[in-house]
């Protein structure tokens, strides 16, 4: 990870272990808070981010529920409607789609048709993303779909200090939020400053600066964004890498500064190209920033194949860092 | 509701600059108007519509350059005439493995991006005077709009109705290598007495004010027109593998201009106009096309093309044809020569008339019967 050296004021993390505190911070702050899922109170969570949670907490606030997302979706919804802060979690976003029915129709749809009577402070964690060797059925990159429903915001926390802060304010925002954690980051360990409280879950970040092209990406593509861009500074091109961080309500302004300033973008989404967010983000810098192009804009996405199970052909299938630096060069030095 | 469309006005045309629309929305049009002035390699054409209506949308504004078939304009309650003879097939020819994008018609649009566009605009800047583009796909970036504005001096750009001669230079070779590549040639020549010729032009102009005064030229190509009647093989185009003959004759009338650079705009229906108005109408061509003020259907129309070296010229002329077309026919310099008449040997004035003729549609045995129908129509000049 490409954070400053740690110092005496910096906080040394793995993404899980952020994950854990930001929930442990949850239930100890506020104790409406409970947790729902899948295998997340005995076995930990398969992703290990709840293990010993259920110790600490109880079988009251860390629930293991039966394996039907659309009831234990629904469950959050309605304790949510209750006055609870619930924070469940679908193991990954494969099997979210057994919960859309919950998500679309009851989540984002309720507070809008009581004539917002009623608030849905739902929280849904889920794991997303390839590179695992898990095969098709747990490597989708979903997000992009989500972001597509009006009434949610849809965050793609892909740093230490994101995942250990995004869901205070996720909880805080009285509308369903989804959290996206790529299932690549969890062992990575990152530092932040030790006095941060909380981040931003309103804007994109600039994680590097540079001036030729703009490499405009989320979660689990970042490092390999950044891995680019440091390839591209051997080369002598300076590439700016922006973390879109919310997918859904987007913020434009923040990519439109950028690309007004290199005049040239890459968008890196792990989602399949077509109908993808980077189709957005590419429809929105067409839209809002045409007249400051001095490229066609690019795109790195996955392959539009259900991702493979060999590790060569995952690789082949999803963004990696070589294929950005191939694209962003053409972009800058065309040949 | 019909489009008017950017004419080709060359084999050798790709694209044009709209410089003048001398239409408004609203306005009426009908078959053979003046619409519209196109910049080209020939220079500032005057482009006729043949549709009547009333003009309801521009859609192409002035100073913009696009590919030939572009939609410019779009008539209201269009009643088409037929369009003169198009020779946009012989594009086609010219360019064999024509590199086609999927998007079609704004391909060969100036490839530049929006920022280098702007920036163009601020520096009140012409982009098209960028030749070579660093960005994808060899587009103009804003990179080279700032080297080429800071770079050295900012070319003049040539005034806006007028000839550029390199650019012409470059029309006459492209559309010369292809005819010279293509077009399997035949040459004849024949030599013609023009005693009878010159002796009856000496009799009409000495009656005539100098502004009625024919030149000899005007013979020549009234000849070669009607000997097309005899030998309507000659007369036409070649298209797509197959010989279209025209049903008029209108001769492409070679013009040399000065500074270098040749243009042949149609004289239509040559074999039916009067040797006067023959004369009146070369005058009224040269003029324009030296002022570069000529009209798309006068670049589109020839079927065939008569050049005459005249007074100053060689004592012969083999041409190249101008594709589609299928033949030229050449006049040399008119001298005085040893010949025998009546098996005495006499002086006589003579002209040496050559034809060069696709031989894909006729073989010698064709352009020999025509270059004697042209000798013997030369003897009875009063008859032309």
């Amino acid at each position: 990870m490409n954070a400053p050296q740690a110092t005496a004021a910096s906080t040394r993390l793995t993404y899980r272990e952020a994950c854990k505190q930001a929930l442990r911070e949850a239930l100890l702050s506020d104790p409406r808070v409970f947790l729902m899922g899948e295998d997340i109170g005995r076995y930990g969570g398969c992703y290990a981010v709840t293990k010993g949670l259920l110790e600490e907490f109880g079988e009251e606030r860390i629930r293991d529920t039966p394996l039907s997302e659309s009831a234990f979706v629904g469950a959050g919804v309605g304790a949510a409607m209750a006055g609870m802060r619930p924070i469940v979690e679908i193991m990954t976003v494969n099997f979210s789609l057994l919960a859309l029915d919950q998500i679309l129709n009851n989540a984002v749809t309720i507070p809008h048709m009581s004539g917002g009577q009623f608030a849905i402070p739902l929280v849904i964690r889920m794991a997303t993303g390839g590179g695992r060797r898990v095969a098709a059925q747990h490597s989708r990159s979903l997000e992009g779909w989500y972001a597509h429903i009006p009434g949610l915001r849809v965050l793609t926390p892909a740093t230490v200090e994101d995942a250990r802060f995004m869901l205070k304010g996720a909880l805080a925002d009285p509308n369903p939020v989804i959290i996206f954690e790529h299932v690549m980051l969890y062992n990575m360990e990152g530092d932040f400053p030790s006095d941060m409280k909380e981040v931003d879950i309103a804007r994109a970040k600039v994680r590097r600066a540079g001036r030729d092209v703009s490499l405009i990406t989320y979660g689990g593509s970042l490092f390999k964004a950044l891995q680019a861009a440091d390839a591209l500074a051997a080369e002598g091109i300076d590439a700016e890498v922006v973390d879109l961080r919310v997918l859904r309500p987007l913020d434009t302004k923040t990519i439109l500064n950028s690309v007004a300033r290199t005049r040239r973008c890459v968008i890196i989404d792990e989602g399949w190209r077509s109908g993808s967010i980077s189709a957005e983000v590419g429809m929105r810098l067409a839209e809002e920033a045409f007249f400051e192009l001095d490229a066609p804009l690019r795109r790195v996405c996955s392959r539009e194949a259900p991702i493979p199970y060999a590790a060569h052909l995952e690789d082949a299938c999803l963004p990696q860092a070589a294929t950005i630096v191939i694209v962003a060069r053409e972009l800058v030095r065309p040949s | 509701m019909s489009d008017f469309k950017m004419p080709a006005l060359g084999a050798d045309m790709e694209a044009g600059t709209l410089v003048e629309w001398l239409v408004r929305p609203g306005d009426r049009v009908k078959s053979g108007d003046v619409v519209a002035v196109v910049e080209t390699q020939k220079g500032a054409i005057e482009v006729e519509i043949f549709q009547q209506g009333v003009v309801s949308n521009i859609l192409v504004p002035v100073g913009e350059r696009v590919p030939v078939g572009t939609v410019l304009a779009q008539i209201d309650g269009a009643r088409g005439a037929a369009p003169p003879p198009s020779i946009e097939p012989a594009i086609a020819a010219l360019k064999p493995a024509p590199l086609r994008p999927i998007v079609a018609a704004p391909s060969s649009r100036l490839k530049i991006t929006p920022a280098a566009r702007r920036r163009a605009t601020a520096l009140s800047l012409d982009p098209t005077m960028i030749v070579k583009g660093t960005g994808v796909e060899g587009s103009i970036r804003l990179a080279d709009v700032e080297t080429y504005a800071s770079g050295a001096k900012l070319a003049q750009r040539p005034a806006k109705k007028g000839l550029d001669l390199s650019q012409m230079r470059q029309a006459i070779a492209a559309a010369m290598s292809h005819s010279k590549r293509e077009i399997p040639h035949y040459y004849l020549t024949e030599m013609v007495d023009l005693h009878a010729a010159s002796t009856w032009i000496e009799q009409y102009n000495a009656e005539k004010s100098p502004v009625e005064r024919i030149l000899p030229a005007v013979l020549f190509l009234k000849a070669a027109a009607l000997a097309l009647r005899e030998q309507p093989q000659l007369n036409g185009a070649y298209e797509n593998g197959a010989f279209t003959p025209a049903s008029d004759v209108h001769v492409g009338w070679a013009i040399a201009l000065r500074g270098g650079g040749l243009i042949a705009p149609a004289i239509r229906d040559t074999d039916r106009k009067s040797l006067a108005e023959l004369m009146a109408a070369m005058r009224d061509l040269v003029e324009r096309a030296r002022r570069g003020n000529l009209r798309s259907s006068e670049l589109t129309s020839p079927t065939i093309t008569v050049t005459s070296v005249g007074d100053r010229g060689a004592e012969s002329v083999t041409g190249i044809i101008y594709p589609p077309q299928v033949a030229i026919v050449g006049f040399g310099r008119a001298v005085a020569r040893p010949w025998v008449v009546d098996g005495r040997i006499e002086s006589c004035p003579l002209v040496t008339v050559s034809l060069a003729a696709d031989h894909r549609v006729t073989d010698g045995h064709v352009g020999g019967l025509y270059l004697a129908a042209v000798a013997r129509l030369l003897q009875e000049p009063e008859k032309l």
